[in-house]
């Protein structure tokens, strides 16, 4: 057998806008961008919503009526959720439908996109409990199957994903973990007894992702027929063909005029047309095949960059320092169960403010900036810095406001000095 | 196949200049004599240099033209903008159009040259040698290339653009065969203002050589000490005129000093509104906070730029900006304007509209508070300027040597 299992990752970060150091104090709307510019969130995602999750939406329901073997699935964060509940609710509506007909998967994983799991073992567990939640809300479903951020894994990942009752996750296929192992099998990750990973075609998957509308490549044009014939040389190899990548694939990142719409209209026909494909959701997947093996990842890979490790987020002094200074602030910040300030934390851990601090840009420059909003990652460094700053003077606020008596005033950067006492005079 | 020869007049040569015009030319030649192109260079006037990679003639001792001459305005020679200015402030005297015929003399003494010497193409930098240039294809029938390193339009600001100027200007670039513009900044004013055609203007940008950076030991001790103290230093350098923005970057500087007092700005240079903006330091009650150095180049330049915490270059309009390759290849952080040629290929700096001084004392302030930010800024600036090199201009302009 080949079964072809499509998994679609849909995401949109809540960008921080040009947030500068004479607002810290002034405002606390940090994701509130309403200029004509990359950063406006609202603005971003009315694009992407005509251009790719409408369209891509109403095809793949159309071909889910059309073809009973037809299944995909979605792993669709908290912050994208919430942001399309509330502006957006057709496209809502039309993710909703769907999963109705029973053969999309939805997938877990954390609500906000986090790097969570390498920071905070409780973060973590919270932050995919919440993702679970607004998925039971919004679809009625309860995922068992779980999708790290930016398919982030590691043998403890996958301990930890067991112990919270998965039975299956999803991983990067790359070289230099599977070595010469196949990714066309499933494997039983290295620590744990009953899960199983399933591992991206990283071939199969960039040949639409990245490569579909590329004319350099030898094998553009991509024909349906083409892409089904490579599938079906999987028979007799392994039974499984994990496609993996970001939603957007469709209409956003390749154009309409690419034709990717017009390929995945006629992709399903074509696969089932050979008699042992078919399609299959990561969770039926994992009842209909066996695991061929143990997966060993000692060390943490994702499916960023040509590297696969962590590199986008992690590489440099700007990223870590400001995840660093993030992470020192969570305990002080949960104590105050302030509802608004915790949201505000949270929203901070999303991956994609460390993704457009990196300055990777040497080898993998152009896809880092085709991703970026900031001019550079600088001011997205900025930026983030200044919102942090102003995440410490609430909280010093706050603290002030409980403290009326002691009226201590605690240093919070020596430069945002003079507007704690200025903020102070008003709360007291 | 044969060695390109080319005729190329200059106007002023390190370490006679007193500009960006002198140390582009020295750059540039020197990396095309690398790249197997000889070089005749002409300069109006002699000076005391011989360098040894290129044969240099100095026009007023190969040619006996006389044009009446004003030599107080040739000698020590200063940089085409300065004297812009100082014609400008000639017009009004009884010097009238004097530099206009130490142009034309230029131009008669090029013509002797142009017959004498063999050549396949003519090079001219800025329009002080463009008339040279013309006469020299009169003569020689051989393609001129006419190389832009600031146009009239930059130096005033926009305002006030001398016509003398830019007629000759635009007699150059539109007589020309091939224009070369430091930057697409540039190019675009040649484009739109002197209306010469897109295709017929390449952008070669401008590189730095380390060698003209020699290792030496720090004498500012003035700077150590401030440094020694924590205190930040913020660094300005060029001419005291509109066109550098100077009273922007006095503006940024108030404004991110209500923040952080720990902070010195330090400006480096001379020029018309010295006295100007001394004035409005005191008003703005920052003059404890401002520090002036005066002209400053070689090894005292180097000490400004490795002691500063970031070099600012607010420039109104800039066509390239050499100076910020300098701070980047002392591994000190940089901030430009995005009306600069520089802002085109500088990735690892800063960058801000000239007249956005909430911006620039932003980003100051995000540099004085944060390590990292410095750190990366002065780690990745070095590295992308080692790539930034003459030899890549000198490559360009090859290329475009053979498309003419």
């Amino acid at each position: 057998m080949a079964s072809v299992c499509f998994y679609f990752q849909v995401h949109q970060p809540l960008r921080i806008k040009r947030y500068r150091v004479f607002d810290i104090g002034e405002n606390n709307e940090y994701f509130n961008d309403n200029s004509h510019s990359s950063l406006n969130n609202k603005w971003i995602m009315e694009r992407v919503a005509r251009k790719s999750y409408l369209p891509t939406n109403q095809l793949l329901l159309e071909l889910l009526d059309r073809y009973p073997k037809f299944r995909i699935s979605f792993s669709l964060s908290g912050v994208f959720l919430e942001q399309i509940e509330k502006d957006f609710p057709e496209v809502l509506k039309s993710f909703q439908r769907l999963v109705d007909t029973g053969r999309a998967e939805i997938l877990s994983e954390t609500y906000y996109h986090s790097l969570s799991f390498l920071y905070s073992r409780e973060e973590f567990r919270n932050q995919v409990e919440m993702h679970k939640q607004i998925v039971k809300r919004l679809f009625g479903a309860n995922p068992k199957v779980f999708r790290n951020t930016e398919l982030i894994y590691n043998n403890e990942l996958a301990c930890e994903i067991e112990s919270m009752g998965y039975n299956g996750i999803i991983a990067e296929g790359a070289d230099h973990v599977l070595g010469d192992r196949s990714p066309h099998f499933l494997y039983t990750p290295t620590g744990t007894k009953n899960l199983k990973v399933l591992l991206k075609d990283y071939k199969l998957s960039d040949d639409i992702a990245f490569r579909f509308s590329d004319k350099n490549w030898v094998e553009h044009p991509l024909s349906s027929d083409k892409f089904a014939n490579w599938i079906s040389a999987v028979n007799g190899n392994g039974n499984l063909v994990n496609l993996f990548m970001d939603y957007e694939t469709f209409g956003e990142h390749q154009w309409e005029d690419s034709g990717i719409f017009e390929f995945m209209r006629a992709l399903p026909e074509k696969v089932l047309s050979h008699p042992d494909n078919d399609f299959v959701t990561p969770s039926e997947a994992i009842s209909k095949y066996e695991s061929v093996g143990e997966h060993d990842a000692h060390n943490f890979y994702s499916w960023a960059d040509e590297e696969r490790d962590l590199s986008a987020w992690l590489s440099n002094s700007l990223q870590c320092d400001s995840m660093d200074k993030l992470y020192q602030l969570r305990s002080i910040i949960f104590e105050t169960k302030d509802k608004k300030l915790i949201e505000d934390w949270r929203r901070l851990s999303t991956s994609d403010h460390f993704y457009y601090m990196c300055t990777k840009w040497f080898s993998d420059g152009d896809v880092h900036k085709y991703f970026n909003p900031y001019e550079s990652p600088y001011e997205a460094f900025i930026a983030f810095m200044n919102v942090l700053a102003d995440l410490k003077l609430r909280l010093e606020l706050l603290k002030n406001k409980k403290n009326i008596q002691k009226k201590s005033v605690k240093k919070v950067g020596k430069s945002h000095k003079k507007k704690i006492k200025k903020k102070e005079k008003v709360v007291i | 196949m044969k060695k390109k020869r080319i005729l190329m007049f200059g106007w002023e040569f390190p370490p006679y200049n007193s500009g960006g015009l002198g140390v582009a030319c020295r750059g540039l030649t020197r990396a095309l004599v690398r790249n197997d192109v000889e070089i005749i260079f002409v300069l109006p006037k002699k000076i005391p240099i011989t360098p040894d990679f290129m044969d240099m003639l100095f026009a007023d001792k190969v040619s006996s033209v006389t044009v009446k001459t004003i030599d107080t305005l040739l000698s020590p020679y200063v940089n085409a903008t300065n004297y812009t200015e100082e014609y400008i402030s000639l017009e009004s005297s009884i010097y009238r159009g004097t530099l206009y015929e130490e142009v034309l003399r230029y131009a008669e003494c090029a013509k002797k040259i142009a017959r004498e010497e063999k050549f396949d193409i003519i090079y001219t930098h800025d329009w002080l040698s463009f008339r040279a240039g013309i006469e020299s294809k009169k003569i020689s029938n051989k393609p001129h290339i006419a190389h832009i390193h600031a146009t009239e339009f930059d130096r005033c600001g926009g305002d006030n653009v001398n016509k003398k100027i830019a007629v000759i200007e635009k007699e150059g670039l539109q007589t020309a065969d091939c224009v070369i513009a430091v930057s697409k900044y540039t190019k675009d004013i040649i484009v739109n203002k002197y209306e010469i055609p897109e295709e017929k203007v390449s952008v070669v940008y401008n590189g730095i050589d380390k060698e003209d950076f020699p290792e030496y030991n720090t004498k500012s001790e003035r700077l150590k000490n401030l440094k020694d103290n924590g205190t930040k230093i913020i660094l300005f350098v060029g001419r005291l005129t509109l066109q550098k923005g100077l009273d922007y970057f006095l503006s940024a500087a108030k404004k991110s000093l209500e923040y952080n007092d720990n902070m010195i700005f330090v400006i480096a240079g001379t020029g018309d509104m010295e006295n100007q903006i001394i004035r409005q330091v005191s008003e703005m009650g920052i003059s404890d906070k401002v520090l002036f150095m005066g002209f400053v180049r070689g090894d005292e330049l180097q000490d400004a730029y490795k002691m500063a915490d970031l070099y600012i270059m607010p420039s109104v309009s800039e066509p390239f900006g050499i100076t910020a390759l300098e701070a980047m290849l002392h591994s000190t952080p940089v901030m430009v304007s995005n009306q600069s040629g520089v802002s085109e290929v500088a990735t690892h700096v800063l960058k801000v509209n000239f007249w956005d001084t909430h911006e620039m004392a932003n980003k100051i302030l995000a540099v004085v508070e944060h390590d990292v930010l410095q750190k990366q800024l002065s780690e990745n600036g070095f590295r992308e300027v080692k790539n930034l090199t003459w030899d890549a201009s000198a490559k360009a302009c090859i290329d475009v040597f053979s498309k003419i």
